[in-house]
């Protein structure tokens, strides 16, 4: 909301400087987005006379001037105006001084020739109007040497101001001065409401058919004004804020939305046939808005129409078939109140915002309709002249007015701060509220947001300022702060930092992807109704998209080696699955003069990765078991797995990335992935027992074992591997698979697998019989699994 | 005999590799060896001789084999050290370092706002980031037709069939919501995550981070608000001349509200917060907004306002890592750009603690 200073004055008698003005605006919660003065910019400009004024030597159109500027000797300027003669008075700019219309610096500049010390300047050079039919001619008694702005009264500082949206009564002027009134900052002028002797009956029937969504519908005929162009000062004032001045008639109905928030709407009376009525819309009735688009209805939204059918969205935008024009004589004025809830649907339905609406969805004084057309019926008689009939007030507005019991205590229950009663009841009495001998609180109609006590102790404490009210330190448990983040929380912080610490970078990447991203891995199934691009459209089913797509981007960017890595949740349909994601692509090891050529990564890579972070967020690594993967067209279907703890519960999935999918993302090469379902991690119980299990290191030497089995190549090494583990749990500590080889000497289809076997003695050292026996278990055990011993 | 031994012994001195050394021990100490011969002469000696050439003999042994051990140690050493010169490196190459991982600032940041919470005895709560309009805006006190629907520009799903609207929520306020209706009071807690509004420009992404915090309990007042939000705003930027603004405005979830304006202070053409504007060199930005929560509030989750009252208050995750660490563009956070990542990000062992300060 954008308002002048001296616009400001006209609601408020204040000798405040305007910096206090602007901290006071602040402090009530009125907050100062900017300020402007127009006519800063113009502060070096001064009213010099012109002395003489000679032909130029060389050039026709110019003349040489000799002007007074009020100090020193006089000037030399050349200038071109025609109206530039000996004895004029204007606005003179000198080497340095800014201007504005033209976008240059002044400087001492020869003109074909003759030297100019300086510029007397048009209104448009000035931005002060569009005139440029010569230079500034003032008044020949302005006084010589004086600042042009001050002298002229231009200075007007413009301030625009946040409301929030409880705040309707602050989208007019004179709101705002009631603030600033009661905060101390000036008295308010008293409102000066004309009454109207109107002249005969309203010529044309006004009524509202529709009580709910437009309860009242006041107006009144103007018969034989002239609707020409606005008079100066209603034009700067509008335009000082930002509005186009348009028509007189249109401009009165915005000049008193802006200085009261009572939006008006004024028809052309000769465009209207028959009664004019606020009705409900019939369904897909059509209205050509004053915006010139066209609006489809339905039966909840209300119309102003006349016989020929709805003609504006009431309260929202008038039509354009009757709106006013230069020919306009006889005007009827609208002044109506809407109701919010209605407003506010019916605007977001058709996704149309104005003035009026905001107004009115906010919810407009409904106490200030007679009052509103009186002022808005005096202006178009004074500037566009014509005789007003009677008013028509159709329907009735709500009161507006509610009484509440107040306790004054409550500035320091609920604020914390202590406010003398009397006090409160000087504050609550300049903003318009009534209060009695035993607070009852009565609130006025302008102050629809005010409803329950707290609003009341927040008016308060605005007035007097929140930053009075005392810090207090929040009552704090004995000894040392507790521990709060819940298991699920560390799973989270520890995955993270594990991830980080094994040289993955964490990115976060959005929560939406494209469908044809969602669509390789089974698709979202939360598509969202608006979403802001094609790209940022279904909720993501999985982090890969994510970050396979931040991949290719970095390898645009021309990274060698990508290790990225996400927390954050995938959307189910039952649930938000928080999950850690990561990539490997590129080099695993960049080409080094140690280690050779590059090396790339591995389904293997991505296997360590999801291994470690499943220990480190105290996943039972021991128990768990590979499957296949599960996400059918993610990954290569013979490089990757999933983990899990028993067959139901997945931990986590990984291998290296379907070659379509490397193709449908523009990976070049191979990249590896895995997913950790951090929700699917068992919650170790939160524990005060902080005790370990008791141990001991063995006092005996552990003895090593080396067996190579022979075994189909298709036995997974992992069954091999536990299989010759458990063939003596009570000897064998470790068993390590250290070497895999085909080839020469190994039969077709099979594999030659190296095993370590770490055996550890408990009491007294093995026999060399106890020895025997635990290595016959182990071949045992590796030829259940069809593998016998390589000779 | 005496000769011998001097000769012997400078032999030794001479011997120049160990093989010399060695010949020498042979000749002197070996099985036909000088020495060997005079210790065999012992056995037919009488008695008396014996006493007198017996030490003589031994001390003659005694002297050599102490030298030869003494030359080849220092033999030895020299072909050791010899060896070395040889197997020098140019110890200046490069050595491939590890990867080096990071932690995203808005991860970092998170975990510092726990860190210090934590202090204050306030937990961390968690919601859902895919909400119904109940909890983001019904139970908030923002009704249907509320203007305040309208600032938050919502991303919707399709209606349910019952009806439901589900949304993305535009705030962390649902997480308030849901504690109080899931949990007794007293209430302190702090609930960070995403959220999402239907903007985007240089300063606004579709996707952003909030913190929102909850004190409930009984006698709970603004006082206690501003002490919280100055005690948190202090230790989160690590600096006590902190100073906060607060400024009345309007939230339909909490009355009174008021927005939260910090100080700071222009340097090296950077704004770093800190300092009184009123000073100069400086000015107000936004950081919060805040209020007591709303009675309809409490009463919407079902707790008796008339015992309860509490104060909620709401800031931009990574609007305060850009002011504690110097990012300016906000959609840099959600880009995945390695360099970014490597640069403004924190290393695995960067956790925040009380003892060694929050921030990284």
């Amino acid at each position: 909301m954008k308002f002048t200073l001296s616009w400001l004055k006209e609601h408020l008698v204040t000798d405040a400087s305007l910096d206090a003005i602007l901290e006071g605006l602040t402090r009530v919660g009125l907050e100062v987005e900017g300020v402007e003065d127009p006519s800063e910019k113009l502060g070096a400009f001064r009213i010099a006379r012109v002395l003489s004024a000679v032909p130029h030597p060389q050039a026709d159109k110019l003349q040489v001037l000799s002007v007074d500027a009020g100090v020193g000797e006089p000037l030399q300027v050349v200038c071109g105006a025609p109206n530039a003669r000996a004895g004029l008075v204007g606005v003179l700019g000198q080497p340095g001084d800014y201007v504005p219309g033209l976008d240059v610096t002044l400087k001492v500049a020869a003109i074909r020739g003759v030297e100019s010390r300086g510029m007397m300047c048009s209104i448009r050079e000035l931005e002060l109007g569009e005139s440029h039919d010569g230079i500034i001619e003032l008044p020949a008694d302005a006084p010589v040497g004086a600042v042009y702005v001050d002298w002229a009264g231009l200075a007007d500082p413009v301030i625009d101001v946040a409301i929030t949206p409880n705040r309707q009564d602050c989208m007019g002027v004179r709101g705002i001065a009631r603030d600033l009134a009661a905060a101390g900052l000036g008295t308010m002028k008293p409102l000066n409401i004309p009454t109207i002797a109107g002249q005969g009956d309203c010529p044309i029937e006004i009524r509202t058919d529709d009580p709910e969504g437009c309860p009242a519908f006041f107006g009144r005929v103007v018969r034989g004004v002239v609707n020409g162009e606005s008079p100066e000062w209603l034009a700067k004032r509008l335009k000082a804020v930002g509005q186009r001045p348009i028509s007189a008639l249109v401009d009165i109905t915005n000049y008193v939305m802006l200085d009261h928030g009572r939006p008006l709407h004024v028809y052309d009376l000769a465009k209207l046939s028959g009664p004019i009525v606020a009705r409900k819309a019939r369904p897909g009735e059509q209205v050509l808005a004053l915006n010139e688009k066209t609006y489809t209805l339905d039966d909840t939204m209300t119309v102003i129409a006349d016989a020929n059918g709805a003609d504006d969205i009431g309260g929202i935008m008038g039509g354009e078939k009757s709106g006013v024009t230069g020919a306009t004589t006889d005007v009827l004025i609208e002044c109506a109140y809407f109701t919010p809830e209605s407003i506010a649907r019916t605007g977001q339905k058709l996704g149309v915002t104005s003035d009026a609406r905001s107004r009115f969805e906010r919810g407009v004084d409904p106490q200030f309709l007679a009052a509103g057309l009186a002022i808005a019926t005096r202006l178009v008689t004074e500037i566009c002249g014509g005789t007003p009939t009677h008013a028509v007030e159709a329907g009735t507005p709500p009161s507006g007015t509610k009484t509440m019991r107040y306790d004054p205590g409550l500035t320091e229950k609920i604020a914390g701060l202590v406010v003398e009663p009397d006090r409160q009841r000087a504050i609550l009495a300049s903003l318009g509220f009534g209060i009695d001998a035993v607070w009852n609180v009565s609130v006025p109609s302008w102050r629809r947001d005010i409803d329950a006590t707290p609003d009341l102790v927040e008016e308060v404490v605005r007035i007097i300022g929140i930053d009075n009210i005392p810090s207090t330190p929040l009552p704090r448990a004995d000894g040392v702060a507790r521990p709060t983040a819940t298991q699920a929380q560390l799973i989270e912080r520890r995955a993270r930092r594990t991830a980080a610490a094994r040289g993955l970078n964490e990115a976060v990447t959005w929560s939406f992807v494209s469908e044809a991203e969602a669509a390789p891995f089974g698709g979202g199934v939360w598509t969202l109704a608006n979403p802001i691009s094609e790209d940022l459209k279904v909720m993501r089913p999985s982090l890969l998209p994510g970050l396979i797509a931040a991949a290719r981007r970095n390898a645009d960017r021309g990274a060698d080696s990508i290790r990225l890595f996400e927390v954050g949740r995938r959307y189910l349909a039952d649930r938000e699955s928080l999950t850690l994601g990561l990539i490997l692509a590129g080099d695993r090891e960049s080409r080094d003069w140690r280690t050779g050529k590059a090396q790339g990564f591995d389904a293997y890579d991505a296997k360590a990765d999801a291994v470690a972070l499943l220990a480190a967020v105290g996943a039972p690594v021991d128990r768990l078991q590979l499957f296949e993967a599960v996400s059918a067209g993610v990954y290569h279907p013979g490089r990757s797995g999933t983990l899990r703890l028993g067959p139901k519960t997945v931990l986590a999935e990984f291998g290296e990335l379907h070659p379509a999918i490397c193709r449908a993302f523009d990976i070049d090469g191979v990249a590896v992935a895995a997913e950790i379902f951090l929700d699917a991690i068992p919650v170790r119980r939160a524990s005060a027992d902080h005790m370990r299990e008791a141990y001991a290191p063995p006092a005996l030497q552990a003895v090593r074992r080396d067996f190579a089995f022979l075994i189909a190549a298709d036995t997974p090494g992992d069954d091999l591997l536990r299989a010759v583990r458990g063939a003596d749990k009570a000897a064998i500590a470790a068993a390590r698979l250290f070497d895999i080889f085909v080839g020469q000497g190994v039969g077709e289809g099979e594999k030659s697998v190296a095993i370590e076997v770490v055996l550890q003695p408990a009491e007294k050292s093995f026999t060399d019989a106890e020895l025997q026996a635990i290595s016959e278990k182990v071949v045992a055990a590796a030829a259940k699994l069809g593998g016998r011993l390589r000779g | 005999m005496a000769e011998n031994n001097l000769e012997t012994l400078s032999e030794i001195a001479a011997a120049g590799t160990l093989a010399d050394l060695e010949a020498i021990r042979v000749k002197t100490l070996g099985k036909s060896g000088t020495i060997t011969a005079l210790l065999k002469t012992l056995g037919g000696m009488t008695p008396e001789q014996r006493q007198s050439e017996g030490p003589k003999i031994h001390a003659l042994r005694e002297a050599v084999t102490h030298a030869i051990a003494a030359r080849k140690a220092s033999l030895e050493a020299a072909e050791l050290n010899a060896r070395l010169a040889t197997e020098k490196l140019d110890m200046s190459l490069p050595v491939s370092t590890r990867a080096q991982g990071s932690v995203h600032p808005v991860a970092q940041v998170m975990d510092e706002l726990a860190e210090i919470f934590a202090d204050l005895g306030f937990a961390v709560a968690t919601g859902p980031e895919i909400e119904d309009d109940w909890h983001n805006f019904t139970a908030l006190n923002i009704p249907e037709t509320h203007p305040a629907r309208a600032m938050h520009d919502t991303f919707y799903f399709p209606d349910r069939e019952d009806g439901t609207k589900m949304l993305l929520r535009t705030h962390t306020s649902p997480v308030q919501i849901r504690t109080m209706m899931n949990g007794e009071p007293p209430i302190r807690i702090i609930a960070p995550g995403r959220t999402y509004r239907s903007d985007s420009d240089a300063t606004h992404t579709p996707m952003f981070h909030q913190v929102e915090g909850l004190v409930i309990d009984r006698n709970i007042h603004m006082g206690h608000l501003k002490w919280t939000l100055e005690t948190f705003v202090k230790a989160f930027f690590e600096r006590d001349d902190i100073v906060l603004r607060l400024r009345p405005s309007f939230f339909p979830f909490t009355e009174p509200s008021a927005e939260v304006d910090v100080g700071f202070t222009w340097e090296k053409g950077r704004r770093v917060i800190g300092g009184d504007p009123a000073r100069g060199n400086g000015g107000w930005m936004e950081i919060l907004g805040s209020g007591m929560v709303h009675p309809r509030v409490i009463a919407s989750c079902g707790l008796d306002p008339e015992q309860w009252q509490g104060f909620a208050f709401g800031c931009g995750i990574d609007r305060l890592a850009m002011l504690k660490y110097g990012m300016d563009d906000l959609r840099a956070f959600f880009d995945g750009d390695l360099r970014w990542l490597r640069h403004y990000g924190f290393a695995a062992l960067d956790v925040p603690t009380l003892s060694g300060g929050v921030g990284a």
